[in-house]
């Protein structure tokens, strides 16, 4: 036999495997990070390679998605690394059932019994290698570190896995709220194998033994739990090969088989020469600064903009303290009487506000001896109630509060104020003095302060260093305006293609301004901005992300030198009237200490996940809880919630019992949260025993997860699969969503469709759930447009059920149904008509919570309604006041019916001083892409405030909070 | 109830304004433009195709909005800001399907960046069969359809030829030239002769032997099959030039036609009034009309059979009734059933590797696409189905990655299939 030397490389997101074999033998094996040097990092390890073990002739064949280019361009034949990966399996471990190989950027799942196949992640949930490094940065470890602490963990919260910036969302505040560290250690891992369990798994069974393959799954044994755990796998079922690490590049090496040899030498130049070669794809943009007089007018112009300081060391007399507790970061500033400042601090929170903050206070003490009095004290930001009850600070403060406050000190004009912050992006209008309007970042934008900040350090550079090399850019890269997952993939292509550090800094900063611009404020021009725009956040401080605001905006703007510590420096300026603080003094602050633990509240259905804080005076706080409940106070209970109207209405709906023709269940979800008292009428008519799923919560949802083919389709859809799984497991065995094309013509639009989702979800159930075979799955195409016609539509599917329905059983029943619904309609918006009743006379502000009918359910809006309460609204529905509003005309095509009644809801709330409206929409709505546009320009041409939530799997309300508390505060400054 | 920023095309207008077509199937609406403008028409179709297209629709419309509307905005705002036309005597056209679907909005989408760009003063055409608003100057005649009829089954024609002969051919680029050179006579013969069936035949048979003619050498390719999202399907723009890729990987790509899409539609009126017990004596009216459209393609599947090798598309009535077991014909928004019942045909008729392409979150996509995957493949369990997203961030390595993925697959079951 010839002796045969075949090469692997796998280039993958991050790394770069060689693999040498000698026919079926591995005879040499090597990895390293290749930071993005891809065709470098070859080279080098080529030529390690050859001292170690010298090679003459070879054949070879390149893998890996960072490969692809250069295999191209040196001619070197290419194969997949799914495919790859296959192949090695087969061969080595033939009685695999499936494989899960998590990577740098991607997640693979391929299955080996009952055909071959082979599955990768979509281009959203991109991101578990990278997203689980970017955790560990979030939580201040190593990713080895965040390993080992995991292990400690006693609890898991719900984080959601769609992906990476969302989890992020929903980490931050759990770090604000002193949850341990080896909680969401293992929390983020949880989400990561949820995340391949909706992404890849899909429903499909895993038979036989799983292999783990990757980097993440070779060095996390947390993760490795979570899976096995999660999977229900036994110690034999699960094998972690020794090559785990090297499988791709063994695959490749195996392919290169056949492969034509060649010689070493040529192989090196080959690749060498591939440089030269490659396409040069990604598109770029003009540079930050045409000259160096256009840079040094800059900077002077920028410098103008500053705070005095004043020796703390020398100073003595009255001084205040500001705290913005933000979601990465914590800053403090110390002010004297005439506003100059004293002492600033800003710094990562390292996950630990309460130390670091009580670590300052020590040091501020110190500073201030006998000479300084601390007046007052005022706390903002993500850890407002935190850091507020830790050391009694006198006052908390809304964001946009303390932002406008502190703006004003810079620009007593400030039309516009833009605040870009490691998590958050806000932006406010002012008009006549008074914040006019709020416009907060969705969370797919989130994060992209900090992604700037992760990513300079990924590449080896303190984030101001990275951004002085973006102001020096020759031709920065165009990176989108996308979420940071998506950013990430664009810089890895970028990399590929050879552009530069300092394009990728420009491009970065780029992107995020196009983000706030395009995206948060949706402005085109900069007179929709107004005429005196004043920018600030930490973002900021970098000059590129200024220069290339300016730039986008095509005007000149205001940025302060203490840009980002607006916040708490507008905490201390507002402060400023007090005259004795509460804050703890230096005496009580040596004996402090605080604890946190965590614990699951009892006090309903949704089981709120609590981080229980106690601090050494005896004092408690609690976090993580929806409602007031939790805390012991049950006040938000006496304020009218058409929420809770309704759902307490669709709870009532119970079977009737001994039916004469058996059970029939229906799913509590999607299109029901409108029908489900004409479907209930309909069938309890003709003789059925209806039962419908419960209200919604998370354990739903992880109920259903395992069937869902298209993770990228809204929560409300998707927590349909739980719904069905929970009335199959109750026993029943016919079960009714009707396809509904069209939903019922309320007059109010062009047409009365149902989205598509709402529409024909139940073909997505049918095909997906194999469970739905077993039982009798119904889902008749109906027409809501007349008795007749639901008559006529209906009857097929009920024979089907039992044949001794008749036509004239069925029209009576028709009839019943719909009466019922118009009796179900009049209650409503009498219910409606005393809750607005009830806010005018006790003087309370009416919130229409303006979503769609299913956002009532307590696990899609996560509480919102009775945070709403809990701030003293009074919450309403859109279908509660539409009919109160004419038909709108409106810009776009007002073909569906639930979306007309938010067009006539918001015109409600035009007409109407004490009515305000916040829009729920759905994380992936395709729809609300049209009518959130729409329903802020009905609101904005009449003065009103626009307040859009968008709600996934998020649990976390701290976000929302923010939000609703600044409507508030904006509303009472307006008075 | 009528749009806001609506702007009548007038007849006024007609005698001097061009009007822009966004680029979607070059073939297809060159030879549209032809019939056009034998009604006076003036017309031209936006070959424009560059990175600031999806960066000015980014601008002017919503994010989380379909990639296609983001292009097609881009692409028009991007026009209009050349220079290289008068605003004041340009209107726009945008082909509109209607229907519950979001796609139905993009009509009022575009109106609405023009205001914001401020372009509002210029008229955009809505061409929808559904008849959703009234142009003086724009009317859809009988003649006019049916002479787009012709041009849809010619482009069709040309295009699926293009597809068999292009991957094979000896002289690179004859086949395209070919293509191309058909593309501008038929174009002359529809925008200035009388219509006669009989002529048309004769040049399918024309069509078919020039093809036929073409020097290839029979090289072992795998056929992949395209569907998806009608607009990210065909346009390279938006599916970043997703045939050529293909191709140059090896593979012969199949992508059913235009003339489907619309027989989709006939189909699902003439199914309406029996599906909801409404207008129900329309139906046996649609019928006609449909039988009628359904013979047009038959016709040219026989001139492609009786002058060549080539394949042909499967009778769409017979296409039709593939996935009836695994979605309802009351799924009609979007692609909506015709997307799954394609698949299943690609896959009856040999082509089991399919890349479904939809942008990113499409709606009916969740269900007929990708909701459908797992049905086909117990149905059709070699069938070798990608998905693939597209939209502004997207990133191209990622997809190609994936095609690469799906590619290594089909090869491996044809060499499997070999033996």
């Amino acid at each position: 036999m010839s002796k045969k030397l075949t090469l692997g490389i796998d280039i993958g997101s991050t790394t770069t495997k060689l693999v040498l074999m000698e026919n079926d033998k591995v005879v040499y094996e090597k990895y390293q990070r290749h930071l993005s040097q891809v065709r470098q990092t070859t080279l080098e390890m080529l030529l390690a390679l050859q001292k170690e073990h010298p090679v003459d002739r070879l054949a070879v064949a390149v893998s890996g998605s960072a490969g692809m280019g250069m295999a191209e361009a040196a001619g070197l034949s290419f194969v997949q690394e799914v495919y790859a990966t296959a192949e090695v399996v087969n061969r080595l471990a033939p009685d695999t059932g499936a494989v899960i190989e998590l990577g740098g950027e991607d997640a693979k799942v391929i299955f080996f019994r009952g055909g071959i196949d082979e599955r990768m992640n979509g281009s959203c949930a991109g991101g578990t290698g990278a997203f689980i490094d970017q955790m560990a940065v979030l939580l201040n470890m190593t990713v080895d570190e965040m390993d080992a602490e995991s292990l400690k963990a006693t609890r898991i919260y719900p984080i959601a896995s769609r992906c990476g910036v969302f989890a992020k969302t929903d980490i931050q505040p759990l770090l604000n709220q002193g949850a341990s560290k080896a909680d969401i250690a293992m929390s983020i891992y949880q989400a990561v194998v949820n995340q391949t369990i909706t992404g890849l798994i899909q429903g499909r069974k895993i038979v036989g033994k799983v292999m783990f393959l990757g980097g993440p799954l070779y060095y996390c044994e947390g993760l490795r739990r979570r899976f096995y755990k999660t999977l229900e796998l036994t110690e034999d079922r699960a094998i972690f090969p020794e090559y785990a690490l090297y499988a791709v590049a063994m695959g490749a090496a195996m392919y290169a088989t056949d492969a034509k040899e060649l010689a070493f030498d040529e192989l090196v130049s080959r690749i060498e020469e591939s440089a030269r070669n490659e396409k040069k794809r990604s598109d770029r943009l003009p540079p930050l600064f045409e000259s160096e007089e256009e840079y040094a007018e800059f900077c002077a112009r920028h410098e103008k903009a500053t705070v005095a300081q004043t020796d703390i060391t020398t100073y003595s007399g009255k001084a205040w303290l500001g705290i913005d507790c933000g979601s990465t970061t914590t800053k403090l500033a110390l002010i004297a009487e005439d506003k100059s400042l004293l002492y600033t601090y800003y710094n990562s929170n390292k996950g630990n506000p309460v130390k670091l903050v009580k670590e300052q206070l020590e040091i501020i003490y110190d500073l201030c001896g006998d000479r300084i009095t601390i007046c007052g004290s005022s706390v903002t930001g993500y850890g407002e109630d935190l850091i507020k009850h830790a050391f009694h600070i006198d006052e908390g403060l809304v964001e946009t509060i303390a932002h406008y406050t502190a703006a004003k000190h810079f620009q007593p004009d400030v039309d516009f104020i833009i605040d870009i912050g490691g998590q958050d992006m806000k932006c406010f209008r002012i008009r006549n003095g008074a914040i006019d309007s709020i416009l907060l970042n969705e969370a797919c934008s989130s994060g992209c302060g900090s992604f700037i900040e992760t990513f300079a350090r990924a590449m080896g550079y303190e984030i101001a260093e990275f951004a002085k090399l973006g102001l020096k850019a020759k031709a920065p890269v165009n990176l989108g305006s996308r979420c940071t997952v998506f950013m990430n993939s664009s810089v890895k292509q970028s990399q590929k293609d050879g552009a530069s550090v300092e394009d990728i800094s420009a491009g970065l900063s780029a992107s995020i301004v196009k983000n706030a611009l395009y995206k948060v404020i949706r402005a085109t021009s900069p007179e929709e901005l107004g005429k005196h725009v004043v920018v600030q956040g930490g973002t900021f401080y970098n000059d590129a992300v200024l220069r290339s605001f300016e730039k986008e905006l095509g005007t000149t703007v205001i940025r302060p030198s203490v840009a980002g510590l607006m916040g708490a420096y507008g905490a201390a300026l507002h402060v400023m009237k007090s005259e004795q603080s509460t804050i703890l003094t230096p005496e009580a602050l040596k004996t402090f200490k605080h604890d946190s633990t965590s614990a699951i509240c009892k006090g309903c259905a949704n089981h709120c996940h609590l981080t229980i804080n106690k601090f050494s005076d005896g004092g408690r706080f609690i976090s993580g809880n929806q409602c007031q409940k939790a805390l012991g106070i049950d006040k938000a209970e006496e304020i009218p919630n058409m929420f809770k109207w309704k759902r307490d209405f669709f709870e009532s709906l119970k079977p009737q019992e001994g039916g004469k023709r058996g059970k029939i269940g229906l799913p509590m979800a999607l299109s029901m949260y409108e029908f489900a008292p004409l479907w209930h009428k309909l069938f309890t008519t003709l003789g059925f025993e209806v039962h419908f799923s419960a209200l919604s919560n998370r354990a739903t949802y992880e109920k259903g997860q395992f069937t869902i083919p298209s993770d990228t389709a809204c929560y409300p859809a998707k927590i349909m699969h739980g719904h069905m799984e929970e009335l199959m497991e109750k026993g029943l065995d016919v079960l009714f969503y009707p396809g509904l094309t069209y939903n019922i013509d309320e007059g109010a639009g062009n047409n009365h469709y149902n989205c598509p989702v709402v529409a024909y979800y139940a073909e997505l159930l049918n095909g997906n759930m194999e469970e739905l075979q077993k039982v009798r799955f119904l889902f008749p195409y109906l027409s809501l447009d007349s008795e007749k016609q639901l008559v006529a539509t209906l009857l097929p599917a009920l024979q089907q059920i039992d044949k001794s329905i008749s036509k004239s059983e069925t029209k009576k029943a028709v009839r019943a149904a719909f009466a019922y619904y118009e009796q179900y309609k009049k209650e409503l918006r009498q219910a409606g008509a005393d809750a607005l009743a009830f806010a005018k006379e006790h003087g309370k502000r009416v919130m229409i919570l303006a979503g769609r009918p299913y956002h009532v359910d307590p696990e899609i809006c996560h509480g919102i309604d009775k945070l709403a309460t809990s701030l003293g609204f009074v919450v309403v529905t859109e279908d509660t006041v539409a009919h109160l509003a004419p038909v709108q005309y409106v810009k776009v095509l007002d073909q569906w019916t639930f979306h007309a009644r938010l067009y006539r809801a918001a015109a409600f709330a035009c007409e109407n001083e004490n009515v305000e409206l916040v829009q729920l929409v759905s994380f992936g709505c395709g729809v609300d892409a049209i009518t959130t546009d729409e329903i802020r320009s009905i609101l904005e041409a009449k003065h009103k405030h626009y307040t859009q939530i968008k709600i996934d799997e998020i649990t976390n309300l701290g976000a929302v909070k923010i939000r609703l508390r600044s409507l508030l505060g904006a509303l009472e400054e307006r008075g | 109830m009528q749009d806001r920023y609506f702007i009548p095309f007038t007849e006024e207008m007609k005698k001097e304004y061009t009007i822009l077509i966004p680029n979607m199937l070059p073939i297809h609406f060159k030879l549209i433009m032809s019939i056009l403008s034998t009604d006076g028409f003036k017309t031209e179709l936006l070959e424009t195709s560059n990175a600031q297209i999806p960066e000015i629709g980014l601008k002017y419309t919503h994010n989380d909005t379909c990639y296609p509307a983001v292009l097609v905005i881009g692409q028009f705002l991007e026009a209009l800001q050349s220079g290289r036309y008068d605003p004041h005597k340009v209107a726009l056209i945008m082909f509109q399907t209607g229907g519950g679907c979001r796609a139905s909005n993009y009509i009022s989408l575009i109106r609405k960046a023009l205001a914001k760009a401020g372009f509002d003063y210029v008229p955009v055409i809505s061409f929808s069969l559904h008849g959703i608003e009234k142009h003086p100057g724009f009317k859809l005649s009988v003649k006019l359809l049916h002479g787009m009829m012709y041009a849809i089954l010619y482009a069709d024609l040309l295009m699926s030829l293009n597809n068999q002969v292009r991957p094979y051919e000896i002289n690179k680029g004859e086949s395209e030239k070919l293509c191309a050179q058909w593309t501008k006579k038929l174009g002359h013969e529809l925008g200035t002769q009388r219509i006669s069936y009989k002529k048309i035949k004769k040049n399918y048979a024309e069509i078919v032997k020039s093809f036929a003619a073409i020097p290839i050498k029979k090289e072992d390719r795998v056929k992949v099959g395209v569907v998806g999202e009608i607009f990210v399907k065909y346009s390279p723009l938006a599916n970043n030039d997703l045939e050529r890729f293909l191709i140059s990987e090896g593979a012969e790509v199949v992508v059913p036609g235009l003339y489907d899409f619309c027989l989709f539609f006939v189909y699902n009126y003439m199914m309406e009034p029996k599906l909801y017990r409404k207008k129900v004596y329309l139906y046996p009216l649609w019928k006609i009309l449909y039988k009628f459209l359904c013979n047009k393609k038959e016709d040219l599947s026989r001139a492609i059979r009786a002058h060549s090798n080539f394949d042909t598309a499967t009778p769409f009535d017979h296409v039709a009734h593939m996935a009836e077991d695994l979605i309802h014909h009351a799924v009609k928004m979007g692609e909506g059933w015709l997307l799954t019942a394609e698949m299943v045909e690609l896959a009856e008729s040999g082509c089991g590797n399919i890349v479904c392409t939809q942008p990113f979150g499409c709606l009916p996509n969740h269900i007929c696409g990708k909701g459908m995957m797992k049905p086909i493949k117990e149905l059709k369990p070699d069938v070798n189905i990608v998905a693939i997203d597209y939209d502004a961030g997207a990133s191209r390595v990622n997809q190609e990655n994936r095609l690469k993925l799906m590619l290594a697959n089909a090869k491996k079951l044809k060499a499997e299939q070999k033996n």
